[in-house]
């Protein structure tokens, strides 16, 4: 199979990377970069466990390929925490028990803080549409409400 | 340290690794130079193989071997099941079958390469004829006379009759001045974990050790039944549960034939071999649960007081019996928290032609729950009563504990509830739901023309089972306090609560402890973690060692202080004398003395060698855990929409240690039983395809779906182990399919609408809608209406 060079920006560090067409994004950060933290769960869009931010946009590593992130610039969740502190969303999902088992857990994270950059989530309901994109077994979801709405009011203290 | 960490609201120490991408689930392993395998799975129900033939998938480039069932014949033993029955006629589960295939989804090859792509490009390329079999798709297929059989040439396809009984049913039920009688089924569902199935193993060749990592609730049942299949010694064999696994939720702690295939390639190949189940294999071939047939028939006074109760279970055990664990439990669970003197529950458990089912969380106990529930709605109908007036009258009261139902847990005991209080759980559910209110509400909603409806659900859950379960606890050299489980944890926060558990026991801060979970090199003896059990039998093993580890610290450091053991107590990580820090030692001095000690020079006197300690804890039977929920509904009849608009949740599990994590557990288990509720389907066309087998058929709740809920906990400490645990793993997930079908019901009885079938859906609803419509037409207005279920599941 032919390889196809790439050049992607991943949590701020250039990679140059020869991959297969077929190298799914998920594959190439988990297998090639070792970045492990991003989760297949379903591969087929729905689950939601492989959600990364690709130049500002949340998107399902497992449904885009690895070449289709040439030039761009990938956000995974290794990258959210910034010098040992948690962003203020990974703290209220710890404060507000919004994670058991942890492996859906990235993917909501990265969905969560692209939906929070529009600042379009003013209640409940914004938030249950914002986490209904992802699937959680564990927690229902009643922890990932609250987290959601108290980063959007601002809320880090309690 | 003066608080107590049980009962204490603390955040997990999982969490920070978890929400920062490190966490290390089994896919994260990096197993150096590892091969990677892919399955070739049955696409026919029933089929026996004629042809195998992988010549041009071994030629294809990074691929290193294929191994059909007929190549491992030397580990092709069954699988045994999990809970046996002397009258059990056990259909041999091998690992991978050389011939005759009897699910969809089950393996009969495996590809090992370089990746798994090419492993997957080789699976097409393997040519295998099949002679296609005819096929069981429900239990009502299989049970039919003269209809075709699970497996070629058996006699039947009923795999086990049992039954239960209390008094005589049979007298009661003839003489009782009314009797109701329903058929209800309830749908197939799964586990789901996030994480689907995984097992990667490595062989040593120069120690002759087999190392296999496996996403399984229950590592050290996996190396019993492994050490059995290889005929290896079991120190041979490490099972490591990774500390990180993504959900288990009952169906990982089976044991399947990838788990014996994977391990053997390993050796065979003298390399590491990882396997990664895909969603869609998980569809097919991760065992599920609960396609029961009831047909319960009720015995009851005037009042409504229970004089009988009879059910025939149908049970669909699939193409194997995995174990009898899960109708063993249904038939136990269904007379509930009722006082019901005469009771017979027959089982009839069959083989199908779909994937084995067996435990996925609430593991037998919704069905039960369901049926029992219903069945309390259609008396209080029945009688013109208020459902809750039926239930209190009929509720076991709290100064009758310990009860005696009459019947067997599947634990083998005598279905003795230890403790509770029934009558609370219901009034401070009514309380919370505001059921007068409620009531009133919904009299003035019907004026309305709207479909309000208001369901309740009380039960019983048989939780912390036997037969043991341990904890070892050791003074590491580093001067940590290390408590290591056989329990392998799947996101339940394992970290944090024997952390805390044990803090107490030692008197110590939990900043000192560390825990760690299964793996079967670190501690011989373990069962694993299943049936809401760990908390109320691991949690009173950690308790104890932790108590004896106190007393071998402060013992030990008397004799280095010279003053009485009880002159001594913990201050942060030193044991001080009269709490003075400048006559102390520290926890890692300690360790230094008693456990690292000087080369051939003798310890000082008085002091044992070894700071560890261990325990085993086996409860004397199963505890009983329960609870009550109440749904405040409305129903669009249309449509068929169901809209939650009330949901309360009252809980009893005994000792909570950690309310935010049992929270978490009893909320996380609701939102799987309002999938059972309302949406989860593993449907099954007639000849046993699958026909949901991705989550755009099959659909999971999201946030949009699961509405808020007000939780409150009661605490009945059970008697049965010293920290009064019982179990909160499943509680969560057994009634709602129950509490929804009444209120279902309840919104639309102006249509005279009848629920029969979980997953109460739409469509359903919109069917016997129409139904009850027509029948309205034809018959008296006394007629029962039609059935939200229509035929085929």
């Amino acid at each position: 199979m032919a390889d196809h060079t790439l050049s992607v920006t991943v949590n701020g560090e250039s990679y140059d990377e020869a991959v297969d067409a077929r190298m799914t994004l998920a594959d190439f950060l988990r297998e090639r970069l070792r970045l492990t933290g991003t989760h297949v769960g379903c591969e087929h869009g729905v689950c939601g466990a492989c959600t990364v931010i690709v130049d500002g946009v949340a998107a399902r590593s497992c449904l885009m390929l690895a070449v289709q992130t040439d030039g761009a610039v990938v956000e995974t969740v290794e990258g959210l925490a910034v010098d040992g502190e948690l962003s203020p969303l990974q703290q209220a999902f710890k404060r507000n028990h919004a994670l058991q088992c942890g492996f859906c857990t990235p993917g909501f994270l990265m969905s969560v803080t692209a939906a929070l950059r529009e600042d379009n989530v003013r209640d409940e309901d914004d938030a249950r549409e914002v986490l209904s994109g992802n699937i959680c077994r564990c927690t229902g979801y009643s922890g990932l409400v609250r987290s959601v709405v108290d980063v959007a009011k601002g809320r880090s203290d309690e | 340290m003066s608080e107590t960490m049980i009962g204490a609201r603390l955040a997990r120490r999982e969490d920070e690794r978890l929400l920062t991408g490190r966490g290390r689930y089994l896919d994260d392993l990096d197993l150096p130079d590892a091969l990677a395998a892919a399955f070739l799975r049955s696409p026919h129900a029933h089929a026996r193989i004629t042809a195998f033939d992988a010549t041009e998938a071994l030629a294809l480039p990074g691929v290193v071997a294929v191994f059909s069932g007929a190549d491992l014949a030397e580990i092709q033993k069954p699988l045994a099941p999990k809970v046996l029955h002397p009258e059990l006629r056990d259909y041999p589960r091998l690992p991978m079958p050389p011939e005759e295939l009897h699910y969809v989804g089950e393996p009969l090859a495996v590809v090992i390469a370089e990746s798994r792509y090419v492993a997957e490009d080789a699976l097409e390329l393997i040519e295998v004829d099949y002679e296609v079999l005819p096929a069981v798709g429900s239990t009502a297929i299989a049970l039919r006379p003269g209809g075709p059989l699970a497996h070629s040439g058996d006699e039947s396809n009923v795999a086990v009759l049992l039954s239960q009984k209390a008094g005589d049913a049979e007298e009661a039920l003839r003489t009782a001045p009314h009797t109701l009688s329903e058929e209800f089924f309830l749908m197939r569902g799964g586990g789901h974990s996030m994480e689907p199935r995984a097992v990667a193993a490595r062989f040593e060749p120069a120690t002759g050790q087999l190392t296999i990592w496996d996403t399984t609730q229950s590592p050290h049942y996996a190396r019993q039944q492994l050490s059995m299949i290889y005929e290896m010694a079991e120190d041979d064999l490490r099972v490591i549960a990774p500390s990180d696994v993504g959900g288990g939720f009952g169906p990982k702690a089976q044991f399947y034939g990838e788990e014996v295939v994977i391990p053997w390639v390993a050796k065979k190949l003298r390399r590491a071999v990882k396997w990664v189940e895909d969603r869609q294999e998980n569809f097919v071939s991760a065992m599920m649960e609960r396609s029961q047939t009831h047909r319960i028939e009720v015995g009851f006074d005037d009042d409504g007081r229970l004089l009988a109760v009879k059910d025939v279970i149908e049970h669909d055990q699939g193409a194997y019996c995995a174990g009898l664990q899960v109708p063993s439990i249904t038939t136990s669970t269904v007379p509930g928290p009722y006082k019901v003197p005469n009771i017979a529950i027959e089982l009839r458990a069959c083989y199908t032609n779909m994937v084995p089912t067996s435990s996925v969380r609430g593991a037998g106990r919704p069905q039960a729950v369901f049926v029992m529930e219903r069945m309390m709605d259609r008396i209080a109908a029945h009688l013109g009563l208020d459902p809750a007036e039926v239930r209190r009258r009929n509720l076991i009261q709290a100064d009758e504990f310990p009860y005696q139902v009459g019947i067997t847990f599947r634990d083998g005991s005598p279905l003795t509830y230890d403790s509770g209080d029934f009558p609370a759980l219901l009034e401070g559910t009514l309380e919370r739901i505001g059921y007068d209110e409620a009531r009133r509400e919904q009299a003035r909603s019907r004026a309305e023309g709207r479909y309000v409806g208001i369901g309740l659900a009380v039960y019983v859950e048989g939780c912390g089972l036997g037969p043991y379960e341990g904890a070892k606890i050791r003074l590491t050299n580093r001067g940590r306090i290390l408590v290591t489980l056989a329990a392998a944890g799947q996101g339940q926060g394992y970290e944090t609560v024997y952390a805390q558990i044990a803090a107490d026991g030692l008197g110590l801060g939990m900043e000192h402890i560390d825990v760690t979970t299964g793996d079967t090199a670190r501690i011989p003896f373990g069962q694993g973690t299943f049936a809401s059990r760990i908390t109320a039998t691991c949690g009173p093993a950690v308790f104890d060692a932790a108590k004896q580890m106190r007393a071998r610290l402060l013992d030990t450091a008397a004799v280095l202080l010279g003053c009485d053991p009880s002159e001594v107590d913990f201050a942060d990580d030193c044991v001080c004398l009269g709490g003075d820090r400048e006559k102390s030692v520290s926890l890692q001095q300690l360790a230094q003395v008693a456990n690292i000690g000087k080369h051939g020079i003798t310890l000082p006197r008085g002091v044992k060698a070894g700071l560890e300690t261990a325990s085993y804890f086996s409860p004397e039977r199963a505890a009983y855990a329960s609870g009550a929920h109440a749904a405040m509904v409305e129903v669009d009849p249309e449509t068929g929409g169901i809209t939650i608009l009330k949901y309360v949740i009252g809980h009893d599990c005994g000792t909570v240690i950690n309310p935010l994590l049992v929270d978490g557990q009893v909320l996380g288990g609701f939102a799987h039983g309002l999938g059972n509720a309302m949406y989860e389907e593993a449907v099954y066309d007639d000849e046993a395809t699958p026909q949901a087998t991705s989550y755009l058929d099959y659909a999971l709740v999201s946030s949009a779906e699961v509405p808020p809920v007000e939780l409150f906990h009661i605490q009945t400490p059970s008697p049965l182990n010293p920290l009064g645990a019982k179990g909160a793993g499943e509680g969560g997930t057994v009634p709602p399919p129950a509490a929804i079908a009444n209120a279902v019901e309840d919104a639309l009885r102006p249509l005279g609408v009848r629920v029969t079938r979980a997953p109460v859906t739409p469509a359903r609803i919109a069917d016997a809608v129409a139904a009850a419509h027509g029948s309205e037409a034809s018959a008296s207005s006394t007629s029962p209406g039609a059935d939200a279920g229509g035929k085929a599941p």
